[in-house]
């Protein structure tokens, strides 16, 4: 049987989703990245070199957690997938190690990449000292301000930050910044693309780089309990929900992407172009796109990976949203019972199981939260809103 | 209410061997940009190319960039776009240039409708690529809108092929890798790729992309039917020199070619 999260085709389609949506000067670009990518991943080396990585640099298998208290207190079993505990802290290792590899492999020696909150910059930074390439992180001017140490981190790792002025100045005009210079540097420069959204192969391969998170948690289910009945992850792009879901989608778990209630492109959105893919997308009734708000930068994002668009249009995968306060609620709640501090984009995941345990979700059901990534980053704006509510 | 075809139009100037000469314009950037149309084409322009303003545009630099904000800031719409020029005569034919997502939001049906009533004759959408062309291409077609695609310095000789018969209208030959802007140099990659689109089609080549001063033009012309200006116009028409300015700009390029 295939997959219903296989290989999307030369043409990079899911469904009525998907494609190659880019100028001209780009899509040789696309085509011999599609190549190199397909070539690579069936490469025994490739991917033993890939995973090798993850294992001895990146912290995998990342464990799967039983949440004792939090269990007793919803009457529901949850089950944590602890990306927070791969290198860099989040999930976003998984694929920029990939892209980086890729990179080298197509003899090319510099990293393009966008960054919403700075964790897929980081990542990618990372990567690139890691494997000698050179690297430029394009960030929007207004999260340079937001997320300053990790705009540090960045230059520690050697990158160079740019900050974007163009548009809203936030994740979306850094994607479109970024493709703009990929435009006129393409020969030399590999864009690592940092969710499963933009021109095929990008969705495909970003999911497949994130797979490795999916296969490992289906493998650790099984030998703790079986299949669980939801499986649950935070949507902005949707990296690491379709990493995650790869890995059940074709099991009899239940699927569950959560959005953040103020860039709810599935529920919000309508279908539309944007960044190289038709997806659904946050716009206004003339097609503009429209600014995504939400406590966490990393969801900020006015569209979806296009994949999730096809799962939620053929009903394999559900998409909710969470609002800002119970977001923070959730996060006060999973640290205060199970010590565990998630990032604000992993919280609107446990957000939402805390609000549907017991009713969506009935009493006793087996649930793993893809916890994708670590709050550190989010330890200053937490104290900042729960101060000026205090006062 | 009318302007000529762009297809016969660009291929009478290309038999007659008279230099084509496209600048562009974005819609309703400010009040009087139909009168710079007017002005573009008492000047000497063979065609004008109509930037339909999108949010995010990615092969557009900082110039048609703040042009396209302030269009949309002022209410722009692709509808109002096209009920504008379709109460206009104008001397010349209209090509459209904007994102597929402002046609495909609109739908393809009733833009191509919109722009037919408006005398469009051409469309460049600059990122509909060769492969998602498909359910834009016939209605275009059949709406009599010639679907201008783009050439690139990337581009290889077999794609090129391809693209060029999918063209309708010109080939739009991307003069260099990177997007929209004034540059001083236009770099080595200008003559290869107009040489490779010669070599696949008899349709008018026209450069753009990087094409800012008449000097450029003049070296343009030498080796394609046309030349394609954009950032330098919209930067004079950003800077309140209006009509009169873009028309002795306009008219200085046709000199130069």
């Amino acid at each position: 049987m295939t997959s219903q999260m296989g290989d999307p085709g030369q043409l990079g389609h899911f469904g009525s989703f998907g494609g190659q949506f880019v100028p001209e000067p780009l899509m040789p670009a696309c085509i011999e990245l599609e190549a190199a990518f397909r070539d690579a991943w069936s490469d025994p080396a490739f991917v033993d070199e890939y995973r090798s990585i993850l294992r001895d640099y990146g912290g995998r298998p990342t464990p799967l957690t039983y949440c004792k208290r939090l269990s007793e207190e919803l009457g529901i079993e949850l089950w944590l997938k602890r990306e927070d505990l791969a290198h860099t802290g989040s999930h976003k290792i998984n694929n920029v190690i990939g892209q980086a590899l890729l990179t080298k492999r197509m003899g090319k020696k510099r990293m393009i990449a966008e960054t919403g909150a700075g964790q897929h910059g980081v990542a990618s930074a990372t990567a690139a000292a890691l494997l000698g390439l050179e690297c430029v992180v394009y960030m929007g001017e207004v999260d340079t301000v937001r997320q300053v140490l990790n705009v540090f981190r960045m230059e520690l790792l050697g990158a160079r930050v740019v900050p974007v002025t163009s548009g809203s100045r936030t994740l979306k005009d850094a994607v479109n910044e970024a493709m703009r210079t990929w435009v006129a540097e393409v020969d030399t420069t590999h864009y690592c693309l940092g969710s499963v959204m933009g021109p095929h192969p990008f969705p495909w391969m970003v999911r497949e780089f994130q797979r490795i998170v999916g296969d490992e948690a289906f493998g650790q289910c099984n030998q703790a309990f079986g299949v669980p009945d939801y499986v649950v992850a935070c949507v902005g792009g949707g990296s690491n929900a379709a990493g995650m879901f790869a890995g059940f989608v074709d099991s009899t778990a239940k699927l569950v992407g959560v959005e953040a209630a103020g860039g709810a492109a599935i529920s919000a959105g309508s279908p539309g172009v944007l960044h190289g893919m038709r997806s659904q997308l946050i716009q206004d009734d003339m097609g503009q796109i429209q600014e995504a708000h939400s406590i966490s930068a990393g969801l900020d994002y006015p569209g979806i990976g296009p994949e999730h668009a096809h799962l939620a249009e053929i009903g394999r995968a559900e998409y909710v949203s969470a609002h800002d306060q119970e977001v923070l609620d959730a996060l006060q709640r999973l640290a205060s019972r199970e010590g565990i501090i998630p990032a604000l984009e992993s919280a609107h995941a446990l957000a939402w199981v805390l609000r549907a345990a017991g009713k969506e979700i009935p009493a006793g059901s087996r649930v793993v939260i893809n916890l994708s990534g670590r709050g550190d980053k989010d330890v200053a704006q937490v104290l900042s809103i729960l101060k000026g509510e205090s006062a | 209410m009318s302007a000529p075809d762009l297809a016969t139009t660009l291929a009478a100037a290309k038999a007659s061997g008279r230099k084509i000469l496209i600048p562009y314009v974005m819609a309703g950037m400010t009040d009087d940009w139909i009168e710079v149309i007017h002005a573009a084409f008492a000047a000497g322009a063979d065609a004008v190319e109509v930037g339909l303003p999108f949010s995010d545009p990615i092969i557009d630099g900082e110039v048609i960039q703040r042009a396209a904000i302030a269009s949309l800031d002022r209410g722009t719409t692709a509808p109002s776009v096209l009920a504008q020029l379709a109460a206009e005569v104008f001397a010349g034919p209209i090509v459209v240039m904007t994102y597929f997502n402002v046609i495909s939001h609109l739908g393809i049906e009733r833009f191509c409708g919109l722009a037919k009533e408006a005398g469009v004759t051409g469309a460049i959408i600059a990122d509909l690529s060769l492969e998602e062309i498909g359910p834009w291409a016939n209605v275009g077609d059949a709406a009599g809108i010639a679907t201008v695609m783009l050439v690139a310095p990337s581009t290889p000789v077999s794609r090129t092929k391809l693209i060029a018969e999918r063209s309708r209208g010109f080939v739009y030959a991307v003069a260099r890798m990177g997007v929209t802007g004034v540059r001083s140099e236009l770099g080595g990659d200008m003559e290869s790729v107009v040489g490779k689109i010669k070599e696949a089609s008899t349709l008018p080549v026209c450069v753009g992309i990087g094409v800012s001063s008449p000097e450029q033009a003049t070296s343009v012309a030498a080796v394609a039917d046309g030349v394609i200006v954009g950032s330098a116009l919209v930067q004079r028409l950003l800077d309140g020199q209006g009509p009169q300015g873009a028309a002795e700009f306009i008219a200085s390029l046709r000199q130069a070619i």
